[in-house]
């Protein structure tokens, strides 16, 4: 079907007639070059939303360029924004409305399959009348392209518009749109003033005024020249709930800060670095300090260093960081140093993807350190439990006197959802640490036969001194080679693991806790996306649930016997695993994905797996598709 | 100690540590070995200082050098290769009160630790680091070291080390905010004991480079200073660390050095012809890195949780 629109200068004019239809759920994309603040104007239309009582959530769109060439497909950054009247998750399939800045841009993600047939696209066209040739010729042999993928082209003068109001639309064209999209969908024109006049607080009126009367402007042109108005309405009416709205790194610096520690170490890299800059931003307040190492190494035994002397502290980072901290982290493991070692996922091996997601660091934080080194990892599935994880992993490490690997990943990091507002509580603050006398009597490493666990001298308590070392070594830390020290001591740090997993329940099923067809298992931010797949196969009366894992080291009790109930059971993650079919792979040389080697190797069970690692979240679309053709083949 | 004062008055410590609350494990370094030399000063300079034991926290990285918060009986912290120094930065940076020892070798400091030792002499954290440097690698039996002098036979050069020889001491003067230049033979206690003492006081990271015999791996490291004296340079001055006069008279080669001069510093640590020792550089106000680090410690439960909920209020809807 091939549909185009009216342009612009023919669109209809309707003025104050038209009523809006109420719609579910949408899902809206900006798109521009990079430096043109798409992401911006979609954050604050989530901001906006949330406000509003919507569901929501966002996902950036961004290149993994600073500056890529302008007007490139490769360089295409925006942002995708969910919203719903109901409790969003993920990032959904196609979306159904874009508003592009150029259209080269959206080739990117025309191949990315963001786009179905009929999805409206608000497009710039000052390209039409480009004085560079080869550019109106882009231009027009786009549009065409378009209308023949299906998409309904609407040709808009956005800058025109705009420079009636600033000199240069490039800065300020994004608040425009943020007033064309508020229009379309009926948001509080207030609201957005409020939020507009929040972010440019710091630049004064000078800078607040022309952005509010960009947003104004944009309103108007959207009501005059577009025939579409839509509304969605709250989800929720309970407004006694304080809520706030984050992305997956704002709530990890959060979670810091509300876990009472009071030193983050780190090394820029991306995705996790945006959570250090927000946390420098407030720590002060609370006492605390953001230390930049020179390197990633650095930054784990600066971590480690404070966390021996006391301040349980946290490092964040991401793949490539992981790996040149692993020989820290197996120190840690070694000597019993508790800390918080945050990893915002990204697609790897080696530089890989690094702005987009990959759930591809599980083994490699559970048994990336050579020698056995035995440590909790837990992974955060929502932007919520990014906060409420990093306050657990704390309690974790010193509970158990040992490093704890929280697993967060780049859609996490960037995405934003509203939640409910965490009520802080002293008791999550770090206690004063403790400077009394040490009993002398009881060694550094009075390990628990039963369980593993210790208590641990603090610099400063008199009469507790002893050597922390990577070597093997005695409960008194004395540096020993023979058998039994090592057996034992090595059986201790192991055992914590199994002590922890004994206090764990059973992980909940999504679904039917008396079993059925298939069961997904899934881990991290794909929770959203997985639940919401199988909700919609279940209405449609299939048997089919869902499972998600929090703590992946030790894994949590009771899974052999929920697979059992199961006619068949898979793991769905970001990671990469051979396809069955593809050339050469054979049941015994098939390399499955990596929560899925776990538990095959943990519960005996022939777990299957299905994983891509396309470098964006997973849609439910694309997840109903794969479980209806395995329920299908299960069945027949 | 005791000493009595002109009311007569005798202070009675509630606490006095003699050597023996600072002695650790029994060190094993090799018989002749330089090491044993610092280890005792710096039990001396502990006990001079009247430190806590549990107030000092030796950290150290891999290597023979590094054995030594084994043989202290304070707080150590015994590392990775080449880590001591992040390991040590962190341990300072949220506890200001501890005092902080780090042992590292010319392997651990200058070779794997390389990149740690430029940014930890630019924070410029209040410790002591003691560079054991013997110019090989000892503890894996005799390999070459950024310090090993041209043509020196290893067991990774059998037919002599090839590059000319790391100079510590300019490497270190170069380091913006570097604030303590100290250099000393292992095999002269009082002016070991001075220095290290010196180094103690100071406040900001004091880095020693001290000159230590491996009769083992190499002996020709250190025999062209202990057999002639005169290929060494001491440095006196009255801001300097005080040399006594049996000290003096050790040394044929002398030159009064003023350590605030950092130009000169570096013209005397760049003539390669003599060996200096004492003190090259100290900058009594370069910027502690802790001074920072350490900020906010005494905000109260209170506090905290109130700037945390102003934080969250920030993302209120």
């Amino acid at each position: 079907m091939t549909q185009q629109a009216d342009n612009g200068d023919s669109a209809v004019q309707i003025g104050g007639n038209k009523t809006a239809a109420k719609v579910d759920e949408y899902i809206v994309e900006i798109v521009s070059d990079s430096g043109e603040g798409a992401q911006k104007c979609g954050q604050t239309f989530g901001n906006i939303s949330g406000k509003m009582g919507n569901g929501v959530w966002t996902v950036e769109i961004i290149p993994a360029e600073i500056q890529p060439p302008a007007r490139s497909p490769a360089g295409a950054s925006g942002i995708r924004i969910r919203i719903g009247s109901k409790y969003i998750t993920n990032m959904g399939n196609e979306a159904e409305l874009v508003v592009a800045f150029n259209e080269q841009v959206l080739f990117s993600r025309i191949a990315n399959g963001a786009y179905k047939e009929g999805t409206i696209v608000l497009l710039e066209n000052k390209w039409e009348t480009d004085p560079d040739e080869k550019i109106r010729n882009q231009y027009t042999t786009a549009v065409k392209e378009f209308a023949e993928h299906g998409l309904i082209v609407h040709e808009l003068p956005m800058e025109e518009a705009c420079l009636k109001i600033v000199s240069n639309a490039r800065k300020g064209k994004n608040m425009f749109v943020l007033g064309m999209i508020s229009y379309i969908f009926s948001r509080e024109p207030d609201l957005g003033r409020k939020e507009i006049a929040n972010t440019f607080a710091h630049k004064g009126d000078k800078v607040i005024q022309p952005n509010i009367d960009l947003f104004d402007s944009g309103f108007a042109f959207a009501a005059e020249r577009l025939d579409y108005l839509w509304e969605i309405p709250p989800y929720t009416t309970d407004t006694t709930k304080p809520t706030i709205i984050t992305n997956g790194n704002q709530a990890v610096g959060l979670g810091v800060m509300a876990a009472g520690m009071e030193l983050i170490s780190m090394y820029p890299i991306t995705p996790a670095t945006s959570a250090t800059p927000y946390v420098a931003d407030v720590f002060d307040n609370v006492g605390g300090f953001v230390h930049q190492a020179e390197d990633e190494i650095a930054a784990m035994g600066f971590a480690l260093g404070a966390s021996y002397a006391g301040k349980t502290a946290c490092t964040i980072t991401s793949g490539p960081g992981m790996a040149l901290k692993t020989e820290l982290i197996g120190l840690a493991v070694m000597a019993e140093v508790p800390m918080v070692i945050v990893d915002v996922q990204r697609g790897g091996p080696s530089t890989g993807l690094p702005t987009k997601v990959e759930q591809a660091d599980l083994l490699s934080s559970i048994y990336g350190e050579p020698g056995d080194a035995p440590k909790m990892v837990i992974a955060a599935a929502t932007i919520e439990e990014c906060f409420h994880f990093v306050i657990l992993a704390r309690k974790l490490a010193e509970a158990f006197r040992t490093p704890v690997i929280l697993l967060t990943d780049a859609n996490l990091a960037t995405g934003v959802q509203p939640y409910t507002r965490p009520e802080l509580q002293e008791e999550w603050l770090s206690a004063p640490i403790d400077q009394s006398p040490w009993d002398d009597s009881v060694p550094a490493f009075d390990w628990d036969e039963g369980t593993g666990l210790s208590q641990r001298p603090i610099p400063g308590q008199r009469n507790g001194e002893y050597v922390l070392t990577g070597l093997s070594h005695t409960d008194r830390s004395k540096v020993a080679y023979d058998s039994d020290t090592n057996q034992t001591s090595m059986a201790h740090r192991s055992r914590k693991l199994a002590a922890l997993q004994k206090t764990l329940k059973p992980p909940k099923i999504h679904g039917d806790e008396a079993g059925g067809d298939l069961l997904i298992v899934g881990w991290g931010s794909t929770v959203g996306a997985i639940e919401e797949s199988v909700d919609i196969l279940r209405g449609q009366g299939k048997s089919i649930s869902a499972l998600h894992l929090r703590f992946l080291s030790p894994l949590e009790p009771g899974l052999k016997e929920i697979f059992s109930k199961f006619k068949k059971v898979m793991t769905v993650e970001i990671n990469y695993s051979d396809d069955p079919n593809g050339p050469l792979i054979t049941e015994e040389n098939r390399r499955y994905a990596q929560l899925a080697m776990m538990l095959r190797a943990q519960t005996l069970v022939d777990i299957d797996c299905w994983s891509v690692v396309y470098g964006h979240p997973l849609q439910p679309g694309m997840l109903q598709e794969e479980f209806s053709q395995r329920l299908d083949a299960l069945n027949n | 100690m005791f000493g009595l004062k002109a009311d007569w008055s005798v202070d009675v410590f509630e606490r006095y540590f003699t050597l023996g609350n600072y002695a650790g494990g029994e060190a094993r370094w090799c018989p002749g070995c330089g090491d044993f030399a610092v280890l005792n000063t710096v039990h001396r300079v502990l006990r001079d200082a009247q430190m806590p034991p549990e107030k000092s926290v030796v950290v150290s990285g891999i290597g023979c050098s590094s054995r030594l918060p084994h043989y202290v009986g304070t707080y150590g912290l015994h590392g990775l290769h080449g880590r001591a120094l992040p390991l040590a930065n962190g341990v300072k940076a949220r506890r200001p009160d501890l005092d902080i020892w780090v042992g590292t070798g010319d392997g651990d400091c200058f070779s794997i630790g390389g990149g740690h030792w430029l940014h930890a002499m630019r924070y410029n954290m209040d410790m002591v680091i003691l560079i054991f440097d013997n110019g090989i690698y000892g503890l894996t039996k005799k390999q070459t070291s950024p310090t090993t002098p041209t043509g020196e036979r290893t067991n990774t050069h059998p037919e002599g080390s090839l590059l000319p020889a790391m100079n510590p001491l300019t490497v270190t003067l170069g380091i913006t905010n570097v604030s303590f230049v100290a250099q000393v033979p292992d095999w002269n206690p009082p002016l070991l004991y001075e220095t290290i003492k010196a180094a103690h006081k100071h406040r900001g990271t004091s880095f020693v480079r001290i000159m230590q015999r491996c009769p083992v791996f190499s002996d020709d490291f250190c025999k062209p200073y202990q057999d002639h004296p005169e290929n060494m340079l001491l440095l006196s001055h009255e801001n300097g660390i005080p040399a006594a006069d049996n000290v003096k008279k050790l040394f044929k080669e002398q030159i009064e050095h003023d350590p605030s001069d950092w130009v000169e510093a570096m013209k005397i640590a760049r003539d390669e012809s003599i060996l200096p020792v004492g003190l090259l550089y100290r900058d009594p106000d370069a910027v502690v890195y802790e001074d920072f680090s350490a900020k906010g410690l005494n905000k109260t439960n209170e506090e905290k949780l109130a700037a945390i909920n102003t934080a969250l209020d920030a993302f209120a809807i």
